[in-house]
């Protein structure tokens, strides 16, 4: 699947494209299969979200959203040597995957 | 130390009523991502992995405790409670917020510190020797020339839009300890006759393609420091290549002229430079030397009460000896061990704050090894110090050794790293200190980068490591041989490259090759240069 990801605009905080929006969650990513040219030309006049730009990922068993590239999957959980900053997930697994 | 005149704190103030505008501008839609991103750059304002980053230049690694206060309320009050000091003596904030940038700048500019120059291609922070003013064997104190060039540099119009990034770092002593000959443009202040001036070095660079600075002239006059500094930037902005920015940096031109051909270049630009007239007068220099004039250093015990081996261990690891008898050069090692190198608590910070108001002249510094240091201790002192530090897990006795490791932030945090670097010297740390083996192995530098770019000095490591990207996977290459101070030299390639788990025992390897054939006396890099490649390469390929 195709999901978008980008950074706020104030906060710089990663958000991904959740279908109306964006969310702080990975989780919340949605597949945006050809409409990726157009969401992210939308989303760019918006001035709302800095850089967005499409990634590869999966859904795992548990239903989880898995960024391909090993850098998205850093940038959805947080640094890996600060643990105690990750973004909040209801995945208890998350860091099990990430590398 | 240096402190604004009207002239700088008026530059500094306009700078952050400018930049408040531009980052409201962004903020309110009425500009591109692409029309702000040289704007916030210019104040040192990145986009990384998580959030914006800011980086704060520390002018040639020197700050008082006042500058130490405040970076600790920033990480306190718009980051997450630290700062990661940086390879070239800056602290860098991970969590900043857009919204928060400019109060953030107001806040450093009521003490006299900024983020200007701190990116953008330009000429940035000047580095120096940490320990300038209180060594041993300076010449003199070189911060004097490195604050010329600062004012020099700053905002220079000519030099705002360079082919790419400029680094340039003064020393003083025979003895390198800002890397020097690994800068754009290295400058060593050196006494002939006696008289005072410049030795300099163009075309040093770590990144993709390391060099090590040539020297382009044996001696520039005092009087010419700036002029001669106009002249090889001159040469460089003319003819450094804007069309490929893997090629851009000045080592590239310097490389593909010629050393020889580039200085005669410089010198004709020198000659022509003279007749303009571009040269401050030393007046000026002299102003700024007022600045950095000794502390009242008074005299005292000269020998240190050994008798607590944990405190021994740390007096020999982690004090330097100082150009006045009474007092020493105290490293404060941000190196715990399993730490994340150059990463400091507000609350540490405080505390280091404290200390140089108590115990060093309101005097501190960074070092570019990820350090911080009190550069004037009375002997008196140090035990009272020790403790203090000891007490608040800053006592790490472990300078120069495998665990006092340079790492970059690599790819938990940096948006251009293939792969982790902290990880790395986390474990490698944990791993030979539990093993005890740390004071056995001795002085080794072991430096890591997450990318080629080489922030974190991999190139100049006794053991050096690169992480890259190989096919999705974290991947590392290590290296051996390689030196920043005044034996120079660049690291080579042992081969084919590890995951994680493999370079850390790739390293214990080396280190076991080091131990079973040094000399009395040899350091890693000296066994290395005595015995090559091979015996490293069979243990670790045969």
């Amino acid at each position: 699947m195709k999901i978008l990801t980008g950074n706020d605009l104030r906060s710089g905080a990663v958000t991904w494209w959740n279908g109306t929006g964006w969310s702080l969650f990975v989780d919340d990513a949605v597949d945006v299969g050809d409409e990726v040219e157009e969401i992210l030309a939308r989303e760019v006049a918006t001035r709302r979200v800095n850089v967005p730009y499409a990634i590869e990922a999966s859904i795992d068993a548990s239903g989880h959203v898995r960024p391909a590239h090993i850098k998205d999957r850093v940038r959805a959980l947080g640094p890996t040597v600060r643990r105690d900053l990750a973004v909040p997930t209801a995945d208890k697994t998350g860091w099990d995957w990430v590398i | 130390m240096y402190q604004y005149d009207q002239y700088d704190q008026a530059m500094v103030d306009a700078r952050v009523e400018e930049f408040r505008d531009q980052a409201r501008r962004r903020l309110e839609g009425k500009l591109t991502e692409d029309q702000f991103k040289p704007l916030r750059l210019m104040n040192g304002l990145y986009l990384q992995l998580h959030a914006y980053m800011l980086r704060v230049a520390i002018p040639y690694g020197t700050l008082n405790a006042r500058q130490m206060e405040t970076l600790a309320d920033i990480a306190e009050k718009y980051d997450r409670g630290y700062g990661h000091f940086t390879t070239r003596q800056n602290i860098q904030y991970n969590w900043i917020k857009l919204e928060d940038a400019a109060d953030i700048l107001a806040d450093l500019a009521k003490v006299e510190m900024h983020a200007i120059q701190t990116s953008g291609n330009c000429i940035r922070n000047i580095s120096s020797d940490h320990f300038a003013g209180a060594a041993a064997d300076e010449v003199v104190d070189p911060r004097p020339y490195a604050e010329l060039l600062r004012q020099w540099s700053s905002f220079h119009p000519e030099f705002t839009y360079l082919p790419r990034k400029f680094k340039i770092a003064v020393i003083a002593s025979a003895n390198d300890r800002a890397a020097m000959r690994l800068h754009d443009i290295g400058i060593r202040i050196v006494s002939r006759e006696g008289k005072i001036g410049a030795e300099f070095y163009a075309g040093g660079g770590m990144g993709r393609t390391p060099m090590i600075a040539p020297m382009i002239r044996d001696f520039v006059p005092l009087d010419q420091l700036i002029t001669y500094a106009e002249a090889a930037l001159r040469v460089y902005n003319r003819y450094g290549r804007r069309d490929n920015k893997y090629k851009a940096r000045i080592k590239i031109l310097v490389h593909e002229l010629g050393a020889a051909e580039y200085t005669r270049q410089v010198e004709e630009e020198f000659a022509h430079m003279l007749s303009v007239g571009v040269e401050p007068p030393l007046a000026e220099l002299e102003r700024i030397r007022t600045h950095f004039s000794d502390p009242a250093f008074v005299d005292g015990p000269k020998t240190i009460d050994r008798s607590n081996p944990d405190f021994a261990l740390w007096v020999d690891r982690n004090t330097h000896r100082h150009k006045h008898d009474a007092h020493v050069s105290a490293v404060i090692s941000l190196k715990p061990v399993g730490g994340i190198p150059g990463d400091a608590t507000a609350d540490q910070m405080r505390l280091v704050a404290r200390l140089a108001k108590q115990y060093s002249f309101d005097e501190l510094r960074v070092m570019h090894t990820q350090n911080l240091l009190l550069p004037h201790v009375r002997i008196a002192d140090l035990h009272a110090l020790w403790s203090a530090l000891d007490a608040a897990g800053l006592g790490a006795p472990n300078t120069d050794t495998i665990e006092d490791i340079i790492a970059c932030p690599g790819l938990d945090y940096c948006s251009l790293a293939n792969a982790r670097s902290i990880p790395l010297a986390q474990r490698i740390s944990e791993r030979f200190a539990q093993a005890g083996r740390t004071e056995v192995v001795g002085e080794l530098k072991l430096k890591i980068s997450g990318c080629i770019n080489a922030c974190g000095h991999h190139h100049a490591g006794h053991i050096g490591i690169l992480g890259v990207d190989k096919k999705g996977t974290e991947n590392y290459q290590l290296s051996l041989g390689g030196s920043e101070a005044e034996d120079v030299s660049l690291a080579k390639i042992t081969g084919p490259g590890f995951d994680e788990d493999g370079v850390i025992a790739a390293v214990e390897k080396v280190t076991d090759v080091y131990l079973a054939t040094r000399a009395d006396g040899e350091r890693f890099l000296d066994t290395y240069r005595r015995i090559g490649m091979e015996p490293f390469k069979e243990a670790l390929y045969g």
